[in-house]
């Protein structure tokens, strides 16, 4: 199965381990993975705030670099929300485009939503294992996907996972993109709710799988002197398949 | 929609004069225009005290209102939510026609109706009913739309004494406070402001004991109730193949409000309307469930014209006062969803910045998710500029609404006309267009991420905080940026990125 992998603008610069971790895991579940190198943003910030026209350039972007895909894989949430929500609409005025960006949407997932829907894995089966104490942080833009529990299973699929759930789990971390800086006291709040809620859980590592999210958490758990490992998804299950080197935690 | 001046509030108000006094009006609803959130949100998030409160009592009715649909509709709530989103979808599509029947069917059964374009004239129609009606007393139950036109003072104004039945209204309207939510006005108060404000204005004891408070409204009201001669009330639907009104209530008082007084006047906003009794039975399901956990609110009432000559209970007159205020603008197809609203406040309970920030913070009538929808809609985008953007587009609105109404989305076109209409700053148009211009070619978007990486990490460096080990994953941290990436670092420390980018790992591989 080919597989192409849509990396996201964040996480190429902020989590590039979660990038390779993905690549790692998928070649293991057998998948022939390649990068178009053309690919840049998504164009969510620019649309989540209003610029419309210079968002549907970069969907156009996108549309074009994975034309040819006959899969594309994220591991970013938000960003495949946007493929799914909001690329058909942009181009309602443009039948042609309309019809493109409805094939990008519907070959695009989420990376555990494709790791469960397409290629169905057992992670058991596959003898994962990692030891710690994890709880998982649900980001608000999975919502968009229809996606609810599909990490948490995959988590307690691995074994030697001690798996908390996190209290007040649906309530967003505040990130929201520019909302965080240009509200700070209100995303400030929110942050550190959410904190409060990781210590209550005393995992030694929260597995959060959208890097705007993790760079939000991670970064109020360092001011409140909170210490916690920070982990995607793709990460501690490449890990507990021995792909990569196991976090210590 | 232009604002009559707020009353100036008086302060030591003697036990010896009458209570209604005025919440209408009330500069926490209607602030000096534009509107700027900060203020009021910062020190909302700081007060411990409110958070506590707004946070923990919209949590609470979160969970009951995900636990109470799940158990009533299982795996149809969807389903559910998607009748009651095409029943208020197909109203509002044809809205002219059920107006039209509405008004048939309700003037046949006796009902005055009365259309008025904007607050000013709902309040001129109300006012000339309680002059001819000679009104002295007036007792009003729960209206969001009387909030909206301001009425209360004008009553008062005139002479005539008005006093909010609803427990919640009650309390508000005896400390001169202000709703904070379109369900439970009073979320954001404490006991003991409550109980002040009894001791203050009624000469009742000093207590805390919300059985004792209730106790000692209920003997007031009681008074109130037996000597009104003017009822006013909002309406939750309208019923056009009837014409009948509907209000929905937990406590009564909307009973005694619409049939005690000789004269009733209901204030609806023009979207209230469903076509037939039996779709009225769906919205009534989905309302209560979402809106209070309740299967059904402890009093449904279903009003079709006054007193018939045989009936012992009812007013001789019924008016129905349909406002428009602004309501057809939002009618346009690019925003009509947006009137399928049923009030059930559950946007607000679900929504991370209401329970952060409080009903007041948003500067007007509507609060919340929904009211950051159409408050500007109502009173101009240009005047309340932060409230499309004082939000993370969680969803959680969306998620919980009865009506499935896309609020994110509208959130998002909202600010695109900020954009397209020059209302967003032009430093920030310059911003994000830049920023669009260097994603949009290989080699600026890898441009712009060395140098923002070289950037973070050689602040970093300075600062001390770099991490050094793998080289895709240890990072730098920052805590006092400038600009607006201050904002960030105001709350939250900055990570940087690792010393390597996932395309050099690519690069290295000799993948094609
Ligand atoms: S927008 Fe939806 S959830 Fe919010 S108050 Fe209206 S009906 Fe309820």
């Amino acid at each position: 199965m080919k597989v192409s992998l849509f990396v996201t603008c964040l996480t190429d610069t902020f989590y590039p381990r979660t990038g390779i971790a993905v690549v790692k895991v998928l070649e293991r579940l057998g998948c022939a993975v390649d990068f178009p190198q053309a690919q840049t943003c998504c164009g969510q910030p620019m649309f989540n705030n209003g610029f419309t026209d210079e968002a549907r350039d970069l969907a156009r972007r996108m549309i074009e670099v994975f034309e040819d895909s006959e899969y594309v894989v994220t591991p970013s949430g938000s960003c495949c929300a946007m493929i799914h929500d909001y690329y058909p609409q942009l181009f309602k005025d443009d039948p042609a485009m309309a019809a493109r960006a409805k094939e990008l949407v519907e070959k695009t997932y989420e990376f555990y939503q494709f790791l469960l829907t397409v290629l169905k894995v057992d992670l058991k089966s596959l003898g994962a294992k990692w030891s710690g104490r994890v709880t998982y942080h649900y980001s608000c833009h999975l919502r968009g996907l229809g996606m609810t529990d599909e990490a948490v299973r995959l988590i307690r699929q691995i074994e030697g996972v001690e798996y908390v759930p996190l209290p007040k789990a649906e309530q967003c971390c505040g990130f929201g993109g520019t909302f965080a800086m240009k509200y700070p006291q209100i995303s400030g709040t929110l942050v550190r709710d959410k904190v409060a809620c990781i210590r209550d859980t005393r995992a030694a590592a929260v597995v959060s799988n959208d890097a705007g999210c993790t760079m939000n958490i991670s970064g109020s758990c360092r001011r409140e002197n909170h210490a916690v490992t920070f982990l995607s998804l793709a990460e501690i299950i490449a890990e507990s398949l021995g792909l990569m080197e196991a976090t210590a935690v | 929609m232009s604002s009559t001046p707020s009353q100036s509030r008086t302060s030591g108000h003697d036990a010896g004069k009458p209570v209604g006094l005025s919440v209408n009006g009330h500069d926490l609803l209607f602030p000096p225009l534009p509107y700027d959130i900060h203020a009021r949100a910062d020190k909302a998030t700081a007060d411990k005290q409110l958070l506590d409160f707004v946070h923990v009592a919209t949590y609470r009715k979160d969970v009951t209102r995900k636990q109470v649909t799940s158990a009533a509709f299982g795996d149809r709530h969807g389903a559910f939510r998607d009748l009651g989103a095409a029943i208020k979808q197909h109203t509002l599509d044809h809205l002219d026609h059920y107006l039209e029947q509405f008004v048939d069917n309700a003037t046949a059964a006796g009902v005055k109706v009365h259309f008025a374009q904007n607050a000013e004239q709902a309040n001129a129609i109300c006012l000339d009913i309680a002059r001819r009606a000679g009104a002295k007393l007036c007792v009003k139950s729960k209206s969001m739309v009387t909030e909206e036109t301001q009425l209360l003072p004008q009553l008062e104004a005139m002479g005539v004494e008005t006093v909010e039945t609803d427990l919640g209204e009650f309390i508000i309207q005896l400390d001169h406070d202000a709703p904070s939510h379109i369900v439970t006005p009073m979320i954001h108060k404490n006991r003991q402001s409550v109980a002040r404000a009894f001791e203050r204005e009624l000469g009742a004891p000093y207590t805390e004991d919300p059985q004792e408070l209730t106790q000692i409204a209920r003997a007031h009201l009681r008074e109130k109730y037996r000597r009104a001669d003017l009822g006013i009330s909002g309406g939750n639907f309208l019923v056009a193949e009837t014409g009948s009104v509907v209000i929905c209530t937990n406590e009564g008082n909307g009973r005694f409000c619409t049939s005690a007084p000789r004269v009733h006047v209901a204030f609806v906003g023009i979207e209230k309307l469903v076509p037939t009794l039996e779709h009225l039975g769906v919205m009534l399901k989905l309302l209560a469930r979402t809106s209070t956990g309740q299967p059904l609110t402890v009093y449904t009432h279903v009003m079709t014209g006054p007193r018939r000559a045989h009936e012992h209970g009812g007013p001789d007159e019924m008016h129905v006062i349909l406002l428009d205020n602004g309501r057809t603008e939002i009618l346009k197809p690019e925003t009509r969803e947006m009137l399928r609203c049923i009030r059930c406040g559950a946007c607000l309970n679900a929504c991370p910045v209401y329970r952060k920030v409080g009903g007041h913070s948003y500067g007007a009538v509507y609060s919340g998710p929904i009211g950051a929808l159409i408050t500007p809609m109502f009173r101009g985008l240009a005047n309340y500029p932060d409230l499309p953007n004082a939000s993370s587009l969680c969803g959680a609105c969306y998620e919980a609404c009865p009506v499935k109404i896309n609020i994110p989305k509208y959130l998002i076109q909202l600010r695109a006309e900020m954009v397209s209409r020059r209302i967003t700053k032009w430093s920030d148009r310059m911003m994000y267009r830049m920023w669009a211009r260097s994603l949009g070619r290989g080699w600026t978007y890898r441009l712009g991420g060395w140098a923002q990486k070289l950037f973070f990490r050689w602040q970093a460096r300075v600062a001390g905080t770099l991490e050094s080990g793998d080289p895709y994953r240890a990072r730098g941290w920052l805590n006092d940026l400038p600009g607006a990436a201050g904002g960030w670092t105001s709350q939250r420390d900055m990570p940087t990125p690792p010393a390597r980018s996932f395309r050099q790992w690519w690069d290295e591989q000799n993948r094609p």
